[in-house]
């Protein structure tokens, strides 16, 4: 899920290349190519990572994806088709969704020489699961079988490995879990998933800071809050081989300054482009402006827990709310093209996706919104907030829907900004919230199930608005019990129909990745997570 | 003076002492729960959260808290920051890039501002007076984070003589038009506090007896007035090289310089309690330093002062 | 011996300028007399008188609704300048909303910040300096070893850490946060200007009478000692008006619906390039506000100073 531009919490590693995008994306097979330079390295727009870099224990993007580059799992996905291929995994059986037999390809090995195992990754899930180890990404691993005796919720662990993890031989290995999870193919192409050599075990703290791992990349060095260094690993057994020799992931704060260094050439592959440059990056940067769908919504959630939100009359006050909402001149202007106004709770290219599921309630119309508002009773007070976090770029527009709302409807609106990301979840996460909040998700996997059950079930660690519907919670129940990632998905989309009638959050915009490249590379392209293609960068001869 | 110096440090124990108490209690303070942030917008894991919070010391009352980390900053230890580095490894690298910085600020507002001062206050009324008078109030009243936005869309984009942020915050060179940023409105007070200075000690007596021997201006200048003029500029000298290196928030922000303004910030906004406090013990250190230095110098300056 | 150093170079340099004793009723007087003849003050006065009217009557200056703002008509609609007085006359911002309005709306928080900022500093230290300066020995030691520590820590940073504090900022927070840390600075000023003062036939004079402590203090020293800490006073007022705007911009200062120039110069440094104009008003106000109460510090200093005259 990702809340705010400070710390953009990039979930998963899985990628899906959008087909459709709406301006001339990235591919630069046009006049701009070159003879290229395969000992060439280039240089990426990053931060620092929060954690040391050990697989289970990258949340944001700072070390998200340098982990990326450097271990490879199971699974991936194909960036340009967006379809699940197999990496490590020779292939994965399964007949009932819950019981799955792993047999690996044989060959593989760590950047230290060691072979990948089917003891690599059972060692290393065990130990990334284990709450004394404390890896913030733990709970991928929930759905395994053991995984409540490694990992209590109170008290010291009670096994030091899971019982759903077998392993049969060095390329086999059984994994059993709690229930059926259709969609659980979907979820290991996650780096938490990925498999760790021996030499972590020894020293995990001091692995932390020079990891190896089993991807298309190698770890250089670490100068803290300048740089990570990558360089190509050559025996790279996957199918992604990297077309460059390595990556300097350079730590920038401002995202001014790394688009200043990207026009000067002083930056070759950049992240976002920061609001202030994205009037004039496609004019600066030409056909190395990117501009292409992201798996990502951005939405605002009502504390249905709060007295004032509670009864079903309400319904008809915040689809007024959500009606008062002028999508696309908010989008075009003060977003600048960045987004793409949203009419449904799960952001396109993800699977399950169903255009105009809101429907009227997400089409600007200050009438029919006046109405709906005294039809439900009104706002209470007639004067409503929207909590955001200052530190993440969101001013512009919650101060532009406020305006929007306020001269649609009359009903006062002020942005509540808070400090930082950190005190804002504080607040949301506690449920204290009065009022509105600024809520968004960034696929964890690219279903709609992950939009869907993650966000508005009830009790979900993301359910921001406390929402709770007896038909939602049915609907996504059965869902989750479906043999097929087909089904399942298609259970979801009637469970996203409750979400129209109940509106417990306003569906804004979808996330871009807005982004480019320096004149020093070519055939950079972006995952629907917003990440590079890495290995597919091509350096320019000089 | 030995004397003098052991009284000084005497003296500088409790204002230590009391500024780390004033700076771990404010960053105690702030709402919100430091470790719970690490889950982003994930609930926390009940159990990894108060393991966590074990390791950091959070769990004990804050008088204890304050105990431990005053032990553990006698023995030299900063503490860790919530990712598990040693907070003293991030001062290691964000101070010398500062110190660099503050030093190059410094510099230029000593040789630049004392020059224009000597200048102006030699011709008090003149033409270069009165439009230096004007730069300097110029300097004064733009807000740094638009001077900064001026000069590096001058400088960097305009005229494409620099890169517009710094790419090595290393290099001396690279860090110049940040210092320049950083050190203008010291500058314009240097410039017009030594105009000040000089004016007044122009008509003090010794001046008129240097003069009246038949010194050579230079040597009038040079050693008597420019002297005896330097007390108010070296004081205030003193207590900016502490805000240079603290103060650079914004002009390390827009050149994206790696220094403590920065790693600052993002403390702050993060909660990081111990890194903060951290960074806080060395400025304060730093600060202690240039004002006993300061103390001394008034001796060299000044004839009239000597310490027994 | 630390008292003498401090006398002979006062801790605040701009304080160099301590009034002399002998003609203490009449220094004020002569000063206005001075001031009234100088054209950097009639400048600056008249700029501070009409900031004022533009914080107290902003709406005589402008009909607009400074927060009503039309993104479908005015996004970045450019300035026409022959349009005197209205709406588009600096142009909209990044939200359609008038700068114009907004420019002189912002006055407000600015002026507020700066004077009210300035006057706890002065109260506040004053007081702990002229305690510290008349009464000596361990008051002044602990006085003296606080005010340190308060100068230690960098206002900008010391107000980020304070600010981040509130959930929900208004001017008043602004204003906490300087005053708590800033008052050291008036401290040291007035506790040099006392320590001379103290020693004054008439001080000494006035106890040989019989005067009560806080006769001496309030009617005999405060008086004489208060010209350096006006001086101080006038200059800093000026940078508390830019420190509100640097926090502001850095997010940390006032919120919305508060109306800064800090805020606007945030946002408006994202379209810096497509509309530089959105950014040159809000600074421009803002650096001719701190231009001018820096002026009429600079006037009150040369007046009240009788060794420049």
């Amino acid at each position: 899920m990702r809340g705010a531009s400070q710390a953009k919490w990039v979930v998963a590693a899985v990628a899906v290349a959008l087909a459709a995008t709406a301006c001339g994306s990235s591919s630069s097979d046009g006049a701009s190519s070159g003879p290229v330079n395969a000992q060439g390295t280039f240089s990426y727009q990053s931060s620092e990572p929060q954690n040391p870099l050990q697989p289970a224990n990258a949340m944001e993007v700072g070390g998200g994806r340098v982990i990326k580059t450097l271990f490879k799992g199971l699974v991936d996905y194909d960036p340009s088709t967006g379809k699940l291929r197999n990496q490590v995994a020779d292939k994965i059986e399964t007949t009932d969704a819950q019981n799955y037999t792993v047999t690996l390809k044989s060959g593989w090995t760590f950047h230290d020489g060691t072979p990948v195992t089917a003891q690599s990754f059972v060692d290393a899930w065990n130990w990334s699961a284990n709450v004394k180890n404390n890896q913030i990404n733990s709970d991928w691993f929930s759905d395994i079988q053991g995984y409540d005796a490694v990992h209590p919720d109170k008290g010291d662990p009670t096994a030091e490995t899971m019982t759903g993890l077998k392993v049969v031989d060095d390329t086999h290995f059984t994994i059993a879990l709690t229930g059926p999870v259709s969609y659980f193919e979907y979820k290991l192409g996650y780096t938490a998933f990925s498999p760790l050599p021996k030499v972590f075990f020894t020293d995990p703290a001091k692995y932390g800071q020079s990891p190896i791992g089993n991807g298309p990349y190698k770890f250089v060095s670490w100068e803290h809050n300048k740089a990570i260094t990558v360089s190509a690993y050559d025996k790279y057994e996957g199918l992604d081989k990297p077309k460059n020799s390595g990556i300097v992931f350079k730590n920038y704060s401002q995202a001014e300054a790394a688009y200043k260094d990207l026009v000067s050439d002083n930056l070759d592959v950049l992240d976002q482009v920061d609001p202030s440059d994205l009037a004039s990056y496609k004019n600066d940067l030409g056909d190395r402006a990117v501009d292409q769908a992201q798996g990502a919504i951005q939405s605002i959630s009502f504390s249905l827990y709060q007295d004032s939100w509670k009864g079903q009359d309400k319904a008809k006050v915040r689809q007024g709310l959500s009606m008062a909402i002028d999508r696309d001149t908010i989008t075009k202007t003060v977003l600048q093209g960045s987004r793409q106004p949203a009419n449904s709770w799960v952001a396109p290219g993800a699977m399950g996706y169903k255009d105009n599921t809101c429907g009227e309630a997400c089409t600007f119309n200050p009438e029919k919104a006046k109405q709906l508002i005294t039809e439900g009773g009104g706002v209470p007070g007639n004067k409503i907030t929207v909590l955001y976090n200052a530190d993440g770029g969101h001013k512009e527009w919650v101060d532009a829907v406020c305006n929007s709302i306020r001269q649609a409807t009359g009903v006062e609106c002020v942005g509540d900004p808070k400090p930082d990301f950190k005190s804002a979840r504080d607040l949301i996460k506690n449920k204290k919230v009065d009022g509105l909040m600024r809520t968004g998700w960034v696929q964890d996997y690219p279903l709609n199930a992950n939009f869907l059950r993650d966000v508005y079930g009830t009790g979900a660690a993301a359910n921001d608005a406390g929402y709770s519907s007896a038909e939602f919670d049915r609907l996504a129940g059965e869902a989750d019990k479906a043999t097929t990632v087909e089904k399942t998905a298609e259970l979801y989309q009637q469970a996203e129909a409750q979400l129209a009638k109940d509106m417990p959050a306003i569906p804004l915009w979808y996330y871009k990745t807005t982004a480019g490249y320096s004149k020093n590379v070519q055939n950079v392209k972006y995952d629907s997570f917003g990440d590079p293609v890495f290995t597919q960068v091509e350096v320019k001869q000089k | 003076m030995g004397r003098f110096v052991a009284r000084r440090l005497l003296q500088m124990i409790p204002v230590f002492l009391g500024t780390v108490t004033i700076i771990f209690f404010m960053t105690r303070m702030l709402p919100g729960d430091p470790a719970a942030a690490m889950w982003g917008d994930k609930a926390a894991d009940p159990a990894q959260l108060a393991a966590f919070k074990h390791r950091m010391g959070l769990d004990v009352s804050i008088g204890r808290q304050y105990l431990n980390y005053m032990g553990d900053l006698l023995t030299g230890n900063f503490g860790e920051t919530m990712a598990g580095r040693k907070v003293i490894d991030v001062i290691g690298e964000a101070l010398p890039v500062t110190v660099r910085l503050a030093l190059l600020a410094f510099v230029f507002e000593l040789v630049v501002g004392v020059t224009i001062g000597l200048f102006s206050g030699l011709r008090r009324g003149k033409a270069f007076d009165k439009s230096a008078l004007v730069l300097t109030l110029l300097l004064i009243s733009i807000p740094v984070p638009v001077l900064g936005f001026i000069f590096q869309n001058v400088f960097a984009i305009q005229l494409k003589w620099i890169t517009p942020t710094v790419q090595d915050s290393m290099n001396l060179g690279q860090l110049i038009l940040p210092a320049v940023v950083l050190g203008s409105i010291s500058l314009a007070y240097v410039a017009r506090l030594t105009r000040t200075s000089i004016a007044e000690n122009l008509k003090a007596d010794y001046m008129r007896t240097a003069v009246a021997k038949g010194l050579p201006r230079r040597k009038v200048i040079g050693t008597h007035l420019l002297r005896n003029s330097m007390i108010p500029v070296v004081t205030f000298l003193g207590t900016d090289l502490g805000a240079l290196m603290g103060g650079a928030i914004v002009t390390e922000g827009i050149f994206n310089v790696k220094g403590v303004g920065n790693a600052l910030y993002h403390a702050i906004n993060l909660n990081e309690g111990a890194t903060v406090s951290g960074f806080v013990v060395v400025l304060v250190l730093v600060y202690l330093a240039a004002s006993l230095i300061v103390d001394l110098l008034y001796a060299v300056l000044d004839p009239r002062i000597r310490y027994a | 011996m630390p008292d003498l150093i401090e006398k002979n170079a006062p801790a605040q340099a701009v304080a160099s300028a301590e009034p002399k004793p002998e003609k203490p009723r009449s220094l004020g007087l002569d000063a206005w007399h001075d001031l009234r003849k100088r054209p950097v003050f009639i400048i600056s006065a008249a700029l501070i008188v009409l900031l004022i009217a533009f914080a107290i009557a902003p709406s005589l200056f402008t009909s607009v609704d400074p927060r009503a703002g039309d993104l479908r008509l005015h996004y970045l609609t450019k300035p026409n300048y022959l349009h005197f007085f209205q709406a588009d006359w600096f142009g909209y911002d990044g939200q359609g909303r008038s700068i114009y309005a907004r420019m002189i709306y912002g006055a407000r928080a600015s002026v507020v910040v700066g004077i009210c900022v300035t006057a706890g500093v002065t109260v506040l230290g004053g007081l702990a300096g002229m305690i510290a300066g008349y009464y000596g020995g361990w008051v002044d030691t602990i006085i003296s070893r606080v005010t340190d520590m308060f100068f230690g820590i960098p206002l900008l940073l010391g107000a980020l850490v304070v600010l981040n504090a509130f959930t929900t900022r208004t001017v008043w927070s602004v204003v906490f946060a300087l005053v708590a840390l800033g008052w050291t600075q008036m401290t040291r000023v007035m506790r040099g200007s006392v320590i001379t003062v103290k020693q004054a036939d008439y001080v000494t004079a006035a106890r040989a009478l019989g005067a009560g402590t806080a006769r001496i203090m309030f009617k005999h020293i405060l008086p004489n000692a208060i010209a350096p800490v006006i001086v101080v006073a006038t200059i800093a007022l000026g940078g508390y008006i830019a420190t509100e705007a640097t926090l502001s911009f850095l997010g940390i200062g006032l919120q919305d619906p508060t109306i800064s120039w800090g805020i606007d110069i945030n946002s408006a440094q994202k379209v810096i390039r497509t509309a530089p104009f959105a950014l040159f008003f809000p600074a421009g106000m803002l650096s001719v506000t701190v231009l001018a109460f820096i002026m009429l510090g600079d006037a009150v200093r040369d007046a009240l100073d009788p060794k420049l005259r």
